[in-house]
């Protein structure tokens, strides 16, 4: 393959270069003499239908689409990091349900998770996706952000605006299946890329492990700081192992454009301000993600990224763009108007309360956000935010003035 | 294995410096044995179930501490983990169980009748009087391991055999997953109900997945005896009742531990056991009787003496809050129990538990009148 190719003249290191052509199963099958014997007997003892699991009280995407027939192919089945269905399945079937949302009810433990269970990852994907299937599809990936129109908000009704993203670095197991010297491996490429930024977008790193107490309640002040898992949505997947090793957030000196490393995500990238300056926002997202792109490059790495699936990330929710732009929004008199769900549903708007996901609304401010990632480009999700929230305000004005609102017409889901 | 990169041979591409755990901030058993060269060593061996060295060590990774106990840090997945991890575990198991050396023998006894006295622990104290242990079935992985397949043949074996006892045991198993509303508040109610495992040292071991999936609860029509399945060990196994007749809750122990065992044998499972490590547990902590024998008993005054760790040390007993592990006590009521596990007989430590409490209730009633107990403190058993 070209990748590796040019990742082997680059000196990768050989571990790399294993994994990405997949001779992780010939040393597994050279090292594994003893148990392939014990392994072949459990199965036989254990056909798949006596560990198909029992999703009658769930309501997951997962739960949904996964079927004894799908389950019995796909169950002894084994990526070249030796990751399975089972393991990718546990969350969905450690959590039945949520309140609020219908979860996805599976993760990807690499790349490779995606081609190799396709036939539960594709049907879930279409479930959460509006329909889009990755077999006839192409996923469009535009980060020019100077086509974004009216990106500037009101500033009486937007509070604050954000976008943010996920990148999965090429060649690296994701967090549900990574080792500890894999996760290691992606702080110190990331960490090395982001000190390579300059102007506005220079910044430092803390170390989730390495930070002092002071450093640690000065980013929770801020609002910067991300916890340990404790959703057993993520823990369920195996994403909090070995915390806080090889955790940790890097951010610019204006504290506007901060990186994740490992926590759900191999990175979340996001941009963020105070106001409503969508467009600034989302322009200093596109440059900052352009520019770690090229800064890992140069030294041999990529992010995860195919023509069907977009950015390649660890929840299927979040393929595709993986972003999320959004505001926090005041909205008194909208929020309470019987009409404001479907008018967000036909916007393809989502409502989180301001605390993010799984969190309720407090008062009058509600966060509104894209609901889709897969099957529009950064570029339209972003302006289809900007139009809505646009859309969102001027209904509460006009409720503020005592007229009446119309429910917009539905936005089609898919670029014909 | 329960999640993450545990078949090693793809971790194996990787050196051990770079997979080796930060382990700097920890305090537990497995951290203060673990070193790089160590883990160098055994980190390319694997059980025939495939169960690692990181699977073991998983759940002392991620948690670095406990606030109240020094915990073990590590985790069996199988029968086999105990012979093929035994460069880690033989030192963690003597660390844990009093310099307890890989060429010990350990003596197993459940014969009731050995005990002596344990009837006539005074009620005005000793509110009630408990016994548990854990089995592990042969031929299946344990809990941080098994596959929902082998789950479910524990439970069906298991509910086979419990529902086959007759006598004061005869009794009913309630599946947790098709549990009636009405039922579980009765065995709520009852204070039999487990729940499902919320404390990261269970569940970072892997041992809550699938949940409710093959777990349940037998009680006997009495409600004086009790097994869970599939919690953190194949098998739990309680004895209890008000007051303080240890003597009746031991015997109704080792009599249904016998019955039990016998029909598991006759399918062709028996328990997990040998000379060394006695029961084989899921925990290095349960190995050998795997019991805990304790009481709920009254003492305000002794708990606020200085000397009440000492003593407690001295008799070779352990307290725990009223809720069990990591609660604390409530009115001046303790959970006393043996500290113990391996090395000693079960009818040995309950014989402890039995004579110190004994002990502690009239050192306590002398507190009460005002009087002196310092002539009344063992030396160390």
């Amino acid at each position: 393959m070209a990748n590796s190719f040019t990742r082997m003249i680059s000196g990768r290191n050989t571990a790399v270069i294993l994994a990405s052509v997949g001779a992780g199963s010939l040393t597994s099958g050279y090292l594994l003499c003893d148990s392939t014997a014990d392994a072949a007997e459990r199965r036989k003892l254990y056909p798949p239908s006596a560990d198909f699991p029992d999703l009658r009280k769930h309501n997951n995407c997962m739960a949904a689409a996964l079927t004894p027939t799908i389950y019995g192919h796909l169950r002894d089945k084994t990526t070249s990091n030796e990751w399975t269905v089972d393991q990718c399945i546990q969350t969905g079937v450690d959590n039945p349900g949520h309140p609020f949302i219908k979860t996805v009810g599976m993760v990807a433990g690499d790349e490779e998770s995606y081609e190799l269970f396709a036939e539960l990852f594709d049907p879930v994907i279409k479930d959460r996706h509006n329909g889009y299937d990755p077999r006839t599809m192409k996923h469009p990936t535009d980060l020019d952000s100077s086509k974004i129109t009216s990106g500037m908000f009101d500033e009486r009704y937007v509070l604050s605006s954000r976008v943010r993203t996920g990148r999965s670095i090429r060649g690296l197991s994701l967090p549900p299946a990574c080792s500890r010297s894999e996760r290691r491996e992606v702080e110190r490429v990331c960490v090395t890329a982001l000190s390579g930024l300059k102007g506005d977008l220079a910044g430092r790193y803390y170390s989730l492990g390495d930070m002092s107490d002071r450093e640690q309640q000065h980013l929770i002040d801020e609002h910067l700081l991300f916890d340990k898992p404790v959703s057993p949505l993520l823990t369920a997947s195996g994403m909090a192992r070995d915390w806080p090793d090889a955790r940790g957030i890097w951010h610019n000196n204006e504290k506007n454009f901060l990186l994740w490393l490992n926590e759900e995500d191999h990175t979340r990238i996001i941009s963020m301000e105070k106001g409503g300056n969508m467009k600034r926002v989302f322009e200093r997202f596109c440059r900052g993600l352009k520019q770690v792109e090229h800064l890992i490059q140069e030294r041999g790495w990529e992010f995860m990224w195919n023509d069907r699936l977009g950015y390649i990330l660890t929840c299927p929710s979040n393929l595709g763009t993986g972003l999320r732009a959004g505001v926090h929004v005041r909205l008194p008199m909208l929020s309470r108007d019987p009409r404001f769900k479907k008018i967000l549903e036909n916007l393809r708007l989502q409502k989180r309360g301001t605390g993010g996901v799984d969190t309720a609304a407090t008062g009058d401010t509600v966060d509104i956000s894209n609901h889709d990632r897969l099957g529009k480009s950064e570029v339209e999700l972003v302006q289809l935010v900007v139009d809505g929230v646009n859309y969102l305000i001027e209904c509460e004005k006009r409720l503020e003035r005592g007229q009446d609102i119309k429910i917009p017409s539905p936005i089609p889901q898919f670029r014909k | 294995m329960p999640f993450g990169n545990t078949h090693n041979n793809f971790k194996l591409n990787y050196k051990v410096e770079d997979e080796f755990p930060d382990l700097s901030k920890h305090n537990n058993h497995m951290a203060k044995v673990l070193t790089k060269e160590l883990y160098g060593k055994i980190r390319d061996r694997q059980t025939p179930s495939g169960y690692t060295l990181d699977d073991v060590i998983q759940t002392g990774v991620d948690n670095p501490g406990h606030p109240f106990i020094m915990t073990v840090g590590c985790v069996a997945g199988d029968e086999e983990s105990y012979e093929v991890f035994k460069d880690l575990l033989d030192p963690i198991i003597s660390d844990r169980h009093g310099g307890y050396k890989p060429t010990d023998k350990h003596v197993t006894d459940l014969n009731f009748e050995n005990l002596k006295g344990g009837d006539d622990l005074d009620p005005a104290y000793v509110l009630s009087s408990r016994v548990r242990t854990g089995r592990s079935i042969k031929g299946f992985t344990l809990p941080p391991h098994n596959s929902r397949g082998e789950r479910r043949g524990i439970e069906k074996l298991s509910v086979e055999a419990l529902t086959s006892l007759d006598g004061e045991f005869k009794g009913k198993y309630y599946p947790l997953k098709s549990m009636t509303d009405a039922e579980q508040d009765q065995l709520i109610n009852d204070h039999f109900l487990f729940d499902k495992p919320v404390s990261p040292l269970l569940t970072c071991a892997g041992m809550a997945r699938d949940w409710p999936d093959g777990r349940g609860i037998m009680h006997n029509d009495n409600k004086t005896f009790l097994v869970w399945v599939n919690e953190e060990d194949h098998l739990r196994v309680i004895s209890m009742q008000q007051g303080g007749n240890m003597r009746e809750v031991f015997k109704r122990f080792c009599v249904g531990l016998k019955k039990i065992e016998e029909i598991f044998k006759k399918h062709g499972h028996g328990f997990m056991w040998n000379e060394h490590l006695g029961y084989i547990l899921t925990c290095p902590s349960n190995l050998g009787t795997g019991l805990r024998g304790g009481v709920h008993v009254k003492l305000p005054k002794l708990s606020v003496h200085a000397k009440f760790d000492e003593i407690l040390s001295r008799l070779r007993l352990q307290k725990r809050g009223t809720g069990g592990v990591d609660t604390a006590s409530v009115g001046g009521v303790f959970d006393i129990s043996n500290a113990d596990r391996l090395g000693s007989s079960e009818v040995a430590q309950v014989q402890l538990v039995v004579d110190g409490v004994k002990l502690m209730v009239e050192m306590e009633k002398k507190l009460e009148k005002g009087e002196a107990i310092d002539s009344m403190i063992p030396a160390q058993k």
